[in-house]
């Protein structure tokens, strides 16, 4: 399982619970999850619906905070953290990739990647620049000014990686990111997150297609809430 | 950070075009509607104020009375004090004083041919005309030349002409005062019963130096008015003209008057309080519909905080916090009141200057109510706007990115 010993952990989760309670039932949709990531791996999630990788992506990506157990990332403990404090943590650690793009349909391609820079404070023309260098690593440098809705799902993709790694975020955070795309572009954002994974970035993809999970260097499978299998190809 | 939420605010608002002016529309309307009716209640006060002082309101009535040497007071009028030299010393020393007309007045019986009429004979000065607002309507009054050679010249009221002449006209005729022959020149125009029921037409204008000499032989007069420039200095003008004549009359700081100045201000001030109670009626109902503008704005944000229940799951997925998203929002709404706000201003003058125009009221645009108007406007959209600018920013990144 520790293939690359000593290298330094992007990810470490300590018996991570998370219970959802409706009205009197309540369940554990992840039951003591022990999980530890190294810095500039490739891995992906998978698991049937219900298996706990929705929840396991949320509290990877801080948008929710597990009922106990304890998270680290990138050496911050960030299980207690308010509100705020996680949003913070959101804009400069992790880069979100959706699979319905989640892009602002009103925002040109520029603006919509400059948005988390908006946040953490950047200068409007740097936050252009760095916009406008994102893109053209995802080979859009011609679509800046394209509004979404004036580009292919492929594309609307490319738009959403070049604005997850804006802000270069310790760990990249892909839920589907084929679901809605054809074979094609499918393969041509698998080839991007390969070639961002190639530069030393954490790439973690939550996936239900085996072809997709074949791109990755690890793969977790998750049931009923826990790691049922861990597997590591060299 | 701001600034550029009020871009992006102000991008939101181009968008929805159609739906930021309708919303703005309540706001616009409101701002004008409160300009415009301040507007026409000012105006309203001062046509009000102008007819009032055409009744003369800015007159001051200067009577002699007070203390005589033995203690005993005499009523307001009777005495003995007042002459025509006060008449124009107040007439050259006191600034602001337009009209300065004397008054001898006594009841005489008047016969003209066989009819005989008794009526009120007032000794009085060529600007008399001005100062009463009567009109001549047939001959001329008399001039000051008529005052210096002391002529047995007489102008009529409506009342006496009909009660002497019937449907003659009396210009050039002559009538008899206390027997004395007097020459009629000229008949003044109706002006009906005065506000305590006396007749105002029930009169005979001589000259004050024919009065006093040839008629009662006297040398006091009963009543100084003074007419002043302004209702502004109406007081200034009472100071002076009762430091004036006490240092004629050579009273010691100690003594009391002994003549009495009364002013018409009471009617005036009545009469400005009733218009700015309506002025204040016109504002708080053009309020009300200020009010249910703000309201048309919280209904729009909470529709559009619903509406964009995903891009607020993006953004916070992205790194905004709790306090991006509100000002984002509260931005929003203060943009409307803002933009709503000057549009209605400019509507509010516009319609102002329409209604002016049309209706031929006079409108008078308060710089106040503008201000307060506009401020009233922007306030709104911060308060109404606060709600649901508070419910985006506490809406659950998760729920709100699963939201369709």
């Amino acid at each position: 399982m520790k293939a690359q010993q000593g290298k330094e952990k992007v990810i470490v989760l300590e018996n991570v619970v998370k219970t959802y309670s409706m009205g009197d039932a309540s369940f554990n949709a992840l039951d003591g999850v022990d999980l530890s990531i190294e810095k500039g791996s490739f891995v992906s999630i998978m698991g049937p619906s219900g298996s706990g990788k929705s929840t396991m992506m949320n509290i990877l990506g801080c948008l929710d905070r597990p009922t106990s157990g304890a998270y680290w990332l990138d050496g911050q403990q960030v299980a207690d953290l308010s509100d705020d404090e996680l949003a913070t943590v959101r804009n400069k650690k992790i880069g979100f990739v959706f699979q319905n793009f989640n892009l602002l349909p009103r925002m040109s391609a520029l603006q919509n990647v400059a948005l988390p820079l908006t946040y953490a404070g950047v200068p409007l023309a740097e936050r252009l620049r760095r916009a406008k260098a994102a893109l053209e690593a995802v080979g859009l440098g011609d679509r800046i000014n394209h509004k979404p809705n004036e580009m292919s799902g492929g594309q609307r993709q490319r738009v959403a990686i070049a604005r997850a790694v804006i802000n270069e975020p310790a760990i990249l955070l892909a839920d589907e990111p084929t679901g809605n795309l054809d074979t094609k572009s499918g393969e041509e954002v698998m080839k991007i997150f390969a070639a961002i994974h190639e530069q030393g970035r954490t790439v973690i993809l939550v996936t239900h297609e085996p072809e997709i999970a074949a791109y990755t260097q690890r793969v977790i499978y998750m049931r009923d809430g826990r790691i049922v299998q861990d597997e590591t190809r060299v | 950070m701001v600034w550029e939420s009020v871009l992006i605010a102000l991008e939101s608002l181009r968008v929805n075009k159609l739906r930021s002016i309708l919303t703005m529309l309540g706001i616009i309307i409101g701002v004008g509607a409160v300009i415009a009716m301040v507007a026409i209640g000012l105006g309203v006060r001062e046509k009000v104020k102008g007819s009032i002082a055409g009744l003369g309101s800015n007159l001051l009535i200067v009577t002699p009375g007070g203390v005589s040497p033995t203690g005993i007071r005499l009523a307001a009028g009777s005495g003995t004090r007042l002459t025509l030299d006060d008449v124009r010393a107040i007439q050259r020393e006191v600034e602001g004083a337009i009209y300065v007309i004397p008054s001898v007045q006594r009841q005489y019986q008047l016969i003209a041919g066989n009819q005989n009429w008794t009526s009120s004979v007032e000794g009085t000065s060529p600007d008399w005309l001005g100062v009463r607002g009567f009109e001549v309507v047939s001959g001329a009054f008399f001039g000051s030349q008529d005052v210096d050679a002391r002529a047995r010249v007489a102008v009529i009221g409506q009342t006496v002409a009909l009660n002497l002449f019937g449907e003659v006209d009396p210009v050039g005729l002559s009538i008899r005062i206390d027997k004395a022959p007097f020459k009629v020149i000229g008949v003044l125009g109706a002006k009906g019963q005065s506000a305590t029921g006396s007749d105002q037409d029930d009169i005979v204008i001589i000259p004050v130096t024919t009065a006093m000499q040839r008629l009662q032989g006297v040398t006091y007069i009963n009543r100084i008015s003074i007419q002043a420039e302004s209702e502004t200095v109406l007081d200034q003008v009472q100071e002076d003209v009762t430091q004036l004549l006490r240092s004629r009359h050579r009273l010691s700081a100690t003594m009391p008057d002994d003549f009495t100045v009364r002013n018409l201000s009471a009617i005036m001030e009545a009469a400005v309080e009733t218009t700015n109670t309506i002025t204040l009626l016109l504002g708080n109902i053009a309020a009300i519909s200020l009010l249910v503008g703000g309201i048309g704005i919280m209904n729009i944000m909470l529709v559009s905080v619903t509406e964009r229940t995903r891009e607020i799951g993006i953004r916070k997925a992205l790194g905004a916090t709790y306090r991006s998203i509100l000002l984002q929002f509260l931005i929003e709404s203060i943009v409307i009141g803002v933009v709503g706000g000057s549009l209605g201003i400019l509507l509010g003058i516009g319609a102002s200057y329409v209604i002016s125009y049309f209706s031929e009221w006079q409108t008078f645009i308060a710089p106040w109510s503008m201000l307060l108007a506009f401020s009233f406007s922007v306030g709104i959209g911060l308060v109404f706007g606060l709600y649901p600018a508070r419910k985006a920013a506490l809406l659950d990144p998760i729920e709100a990115l699963r939201y369709e």
